[in-house]
C-alpha cells in the first residue's frame, strides 16, 4: 500500500528549540513498569539528572530535561489521554550534570563490553524512539537459546507526513553510525543493515557514503515505498527475506531492530555519557503555516511547539501524536512531549471526520493490503458477533494495528477498532487459560 | 479551549469509495455500450435505459417502502446491475420484459438478502435467468445487426454459439465454420447475441482499464478465459471436427461479458487471490461442460451462478498466505 506521503518538513534543518518555562516529565513514558520518583517538591535539578528510577526489568530510568526547581509530583494528562505520574519542572538557567560530554567532538570507538554497554543504556534511559518506547536494554539481552546475527536500524519511517528520522540520517549520520556500532558491541554481533526507503535517497547517500569510509560491517538498503514496512515483521522481512514467527521476536530469526533515533540515543549515552533528554520532533500539518522538524527537550509542552511552528490553524479539527496511520489523537494541546513523540500532526476538519459507513462490499482490498495475512473483514464480522475464540483461532493477535485496512476500505467500516476490540478480548481469554 | 476529534487511529483515509468503484466499473463499460449502439441501434438505447431507469426505481421503492431504510439507489451499484442486465438481453426485448427482469435482479437477486453486500448471487445473472426461463421465446430471438432504427420488429436470427449447437447435429465443425462470422468480427462484435456481450474488443478494453484503475485484480477474469481456453482446445485437438476451436469459444457468446463483468462483482466473489483463481476455473470448466455437452449453446451465466453459491465454501477454507509460521512456545 502506498497512501500519499505529504512529507512537508523533509528537507528542513533540524531546529532547536529555546526552553519552556515549565516542563512536565511524565515518569512512564515507556512499555512496562513506570519509573519510581526521586525528586521531591521544591528541589534543585540539573539537566540530565535522574529523577526517576527504573522499576523491575521492563522498565527505564527518567532524567530531567531542563534545569530549575521542582514545582510538583503530580498525576498529570499526557498523551495516552489519562492523568499519571509526572514531575513538573520551573526552568531557571542551564545547569547541566558534570559528567556529561556536551562539546561536538565525535567519539567514534567504544571501548566499553556489552556489559557495561546495557548498563549504560539503562541508566541513560534509552527506549525506542520509533515509537513503541520498548527499553533498549532489555533488547540487548539475547534470551537463552537464541542468538543474534544481524542488527537492523529501522530508517524507512513510513508513516506519512514524518521526517524526523530522515532529517536526522541526514544532519547527525556519524553520530548515527557511531550508535551503531555501539548497539553492535552490546549485542556482541558484526553485521548491521540500515533499511530507508526511496523517498530518502539523499539520506541512503550519505548514509551509504559514510559507510564505506567506516570499518564496520555496515550495509546500507535502499526499499520500495510501500506502508507499513516500517514494522520490525515487515522491514525483516524486506531486508533478509526472514519471516518472523506469529507470536515470536525478531530475535527468534536472530535480528534486533533499532530505529536511527535510538541508535544515536545509544551512542550518546554511551560515548558521550549523556541521557536521553531530548528529540526530534517533526510537527506537521496542511494548514500548518511553518512545519518543521524541532529538536524538543522532554517534558516541553505540545502546545509549544505549535506555537513555534507558527500556531494552531483555525481549521484544525483534530491533533495526533505520531503518524497519521498509527499515532495517538490528542484531546488537548496541553500535554508534554515524551520520548515515543515523533510528531505532531494537525488535520483540519473536512479530513478529521471519518465518512459515513456503508456495508462491506467484499472487495478484498483490506485483505491484500494487511501485512500479516489476515482477514479485517471477516475479523470486524467475527468482532461484532463477539465470536472471539474464533478470532483467535484467524490468528487476530498476529495484527499489528498498522491501520491498513480501515484507511483502505471505501465503505469506510472502522475494521482496526473491531480488531482491537477483539484483541482485548481474546488477551483476557488467553491469560484466563493461563492462570488455570 | 479548542475542542479536538478523538478517535483511535488510523487517522488518514483512501479517497477511494464504494461509489467512485461503481462508476468506475460503469465508465469501463462505456466503450462497449458504444459498439453495442453501433451495431443494434436504437433498440439498445431503450433497452439500456429501461433496464437501468427500471433497477434505480425498483431499489428506491423497495427501500424506502418495504424496507423502510434511507435509499441507496443512486450509489452506483443499481446503474451497474441496470447496465450488466441489460448488456446480456437481447436488443429486441419488449420495454416490460426488460422491466420484468429488473425486478427480478433488484428485487430478488439483491434486496430479498438485505441490499447491497449481503446478495449470494449476482443480481444482473439472476434477472436475467428469470427472464431466460420466463421468456424462452423472446430471450433468444437476436436481431440482426446494422438494423438502426428497428426495436421489437427487427428481423432476427441465431447466436454463432446457437448456430454451431443446431449444425453439430448433423454436420461437422468444418462444414459449419464458413457459416458463422469470421474472426474478425466476432473480435469487434459485428455478430448477434446479448446487446451487449457482442464486442470482444470492447470488453477487453474495460477490463484493462479496470485493472489499470485497481478495481478488479486479473485472478478471476484471466484464470476463467484461460480455463475456457485450455479445454476447449484439448477438445479441439481431439476431435476437430466435433468440437470447435479455442479462439471461437473465447470471442463468441456471453464468454467475455461474463468472466470480465459477472464474475468478477465483488460481493458474490472469492475474498482471496488463491480462492478466486478456484473460483474461476470452475466457472471455466462448468461453461465449456454446458456448451459442448450440455443442452444450451452458451453455459456462462449458469456457470457464475453455480460458482457464486460455492464461494462462500471458498472463502472458509481458502485463506490468505500468513505471515511468520506458527512456532510451539510452551
Amino acid at each position: 500500500m502506498h497512501p500519499p506521503e505529504h512529507k512537508l518538513s523533509s528537507g528542513l534543518a533540524i531546529e532547536e528549540l529555546p526552553l519552556p518555562d515549565v516542563v512536565v516529565i511524565p515518569v512512564s513514558q515507556h512499555l512496562g513498569a513506570p519509573a519510581k520518583v526521586l525528586v521531591n517538591r521544591g528541589d534543585q535539578v540539573k539537566i540530565g539528572q535522574l529523577i526517576a528510577q527504573s522499576e523491575g526489568f521492563v522498565s527505564t530510568n527518567i532524567h530531567s530535561s531542563v534545569s530549575g526547581k521542582v514545582l510538583k509530583v503530580d498525576q498529570f494528562l499526557d498523551s495516552s489521554g489519562y492523568k499519571k505520574m509526572a514531575v513538573q519542572i520551573q526552568v531557571e538557567g542551564e545547569v547541566w550534570e558534570e559528567n556529561i560530554d556536551r562539546t561536538d567532538d565525535l567519539v567514534r570507538n567504544t571501548v566499553l563490553k556489552s556489559e557495561a554497554i546495557r548498563k549504560k543504556i539503562l541508566e541513560a534511559g534509552i527506549v525506542g524512539l520509533g515509537g513503541a518506547t520498548f527499553p533498549s536494554h532489555v533488547k540487548l539481552m539475547v534470551p537463552k537459546g537464541k542468538t543474534a546475527e544481524y542488527v537492523i536500524i529501522n530508517g524507512v519511517e513510513c508513516e506519512p507526513y514524518l521526517t524526523a528520522d530522515h532529517a536526522l540520517m541526514i544532519e547527525r549520520t556519524e553520530e548515527v553510525f557511531a550508535g551503531i556500532q555501539v548497539l553492535m558491541k552490546g549485542l556482541g554481533v558484526d553485521k548491521a543493515i540500515v533499511g530507508i526507503e526511496n523517498n530518502k535517497p539523499d539520506a541512503i547517500q550519505k548514509m551509504k557514503q559514510i559507510a564505506q569510509g567506516s570499518q564496520m560491517q555496515v550495509q546500507v538498503q535502499g526499499l520500495k515505498v510501500k506502508y507499513p514496512q516500517g514494522g520490525e515483521k515487515q522491514l525483516v522481512q524486506a531486508l533478509l527475506k526472514r519471516e518472523v514467527p506469529s507470536g515470536g521476536l525478531p530475535i527468534d530469526v536472530g535480528v534486533v531492530v533499532f530505529n536511527v533515533g535510538t541508535a544515536l540515543a545509544a551512542y550518546e549515552a554511551v560515548n558521550k555519557n549523556r541521557p536521553l533528554i531530548d528529540r526530534v520532533v517533526t510537527v506537521t500539518g496542511k494548514s500548518l503555516k511553518k512545519p518543521s522538524n524541532f529538536l524538543v527537550r522532554i517534558g516541553t509542552p505540545v502546545s509549544y511547539l505549535v506555537e513555534k511552528a507558527g500556531g494552531l490553524p483555525g481549521d484544525t479539527a483534530k491533533v495526533v501524536n505520531g503518524g497519521p496511520m498509527m499515532g495517538k489523537a490528542l484531546s488537548t494541546l496541553d500535554v508534554p512531549v515524551v520520548k515515543g513523540s515523533s510528531g505532531i500532526l494537525l488535520i483540519s476538519e473536512d479530513e478529521a471526520r471519518r465518512k459515513e459507513l456503508l456495508p462491506c462490499i467484499r472487495c478484498t482490498k483490506c485483505v491484500t493490503v494487511c501485512p500479516m495475512g489476515l482477514e479485517p473483514y471477516l475479523m470486524m464480522t467475527l468482532s461484532e458477533r463477539s465470536l472471539f475464540e474464533r478470532m483467535e483461532g484467524e490468528k487476530v493477535m498476529d495484527c499489528i494495528e498498522c491501520g491498513s485496512c480501515s484507511y483502505t476500505c471505501p465503505s469506510s467500516r472502522p475494521l482496526l477498532d473491531y480488531i482491537r476490540l477483539g484483541k482485548a478480548q481474546v488477551g483476557k481469554i488467553m491469560r484466563a487459560r493461563k492462570a488455570v | 479551549m479548542n475542542k479536538f476529534i478523538v478517535s483511535p487511529s488510523p487517522h488518514a483515509y483512501t479517497d477511494q469509495s464504494v461509489s467512485k468503484l461503481m462508476y468506475g466499473v460503469i465508465i469501463s463499460l462505456l466503450p462497449a455500450l458504444a459498439v453495442s449502439v453501433w451495431f443494434f441501434g436504437i433498440g439498445m438505447i431503450v433497452v439500456s435505459a429501461v433496464s437501468v431507469a427500471s433497477c434505480i426505481l425498483f431499489e428506491y421503492l423497495i427501500q424506502r417502502y418495504i424496507m423502510k431504510v434511507k435509499p441507496t439507489h443512486l450509489d452506483g451499484s443499481a446503474v451497474l446491475t441496470g447496465l450488466l442486465l441489460a448488456f446480456c438481453l437481447p436488443s429486441n426485448l419488449p420495454f416490460w420484459i426488460v422491466m420484468i427482469g429488473a425486478l427480478a435482479a433488484v428485487g430478488i437477486g439483491k434486496m430479498t438478502f438485505g441490499g447491497l453486500g449481503n446478495n449470494i448471487f449476482n443480481p444482473a445473472l439472476v434477472g436475467r435467468v428469470f427472464l431466460f426461463i420466463s421468456f424462452p421465446v423472446a430471450m433468444t430471438a437476436w436481431p440482426e445487426v446494422g438494423q438502426w432504427m428497428k426495436y421489437t420488429d427487427a428481423v432476427t436470427g441465431a447466436t454463432p454459439l446457437g448456430m454451431m449447437k443446431e449444425g453439430l447435429a448433423f454436420n461437422t465443425v468444418g462444414e459449419i465454420m464458413p457459416e458463422l462470422p469470421s474472426f474478425l468480427h466476432l473480435l469487434t462484435g459485428k455478430m448477434m447475441g446479448s446487446s451487449g456481450e457482442v464486442s470482444a474488443l470492447a470488453l477487453l478494453a474495460g477490463m484493462l482499464f479496470m485493472m489499470y484503475r485497481k478495481i478488479i485484480s486479473w485472478h478471476i477474469p484471466i484464470s476463467i478465459l484461460l480455463t475456457v481456453f485450455v479445454f476447449t482446445g484439448a477438445l479441439w485437438l481431439a476431435n476437430p471436427d466435433r468440437f470447435a476451436d479455442p479462439l471461437f469459444h473465447l470471442l463468441s457468446g456471453g464468454l467475455m461479458l461474463g468472466a470480465i463483468y459477472m464474475a468478477t462483482d465483488y460481493v458474490t466473489s472469492p475474498m482471496t487471490g488463491k480462492g478466486m483463481i478456484i473460483y474461476g476455473v470452475g466457472i471455466g470448466v462448468v461453461t465449456v461442460l454446458i456448451r459442448t455437452f450440455g443442452a444450451y449453446p452458451e453455459g456462462v451465466q449458469f456457470a457464475i451462478l453455480i460458482f457464486n453459491g460455492f464461494t462462500p465454501l471458498i472463502n472458509k477454507f481458502v485463506k490468505p498466505k500468513r505471515f511468520g509460521k506458527e512456532v510451539n512456545r510452551g
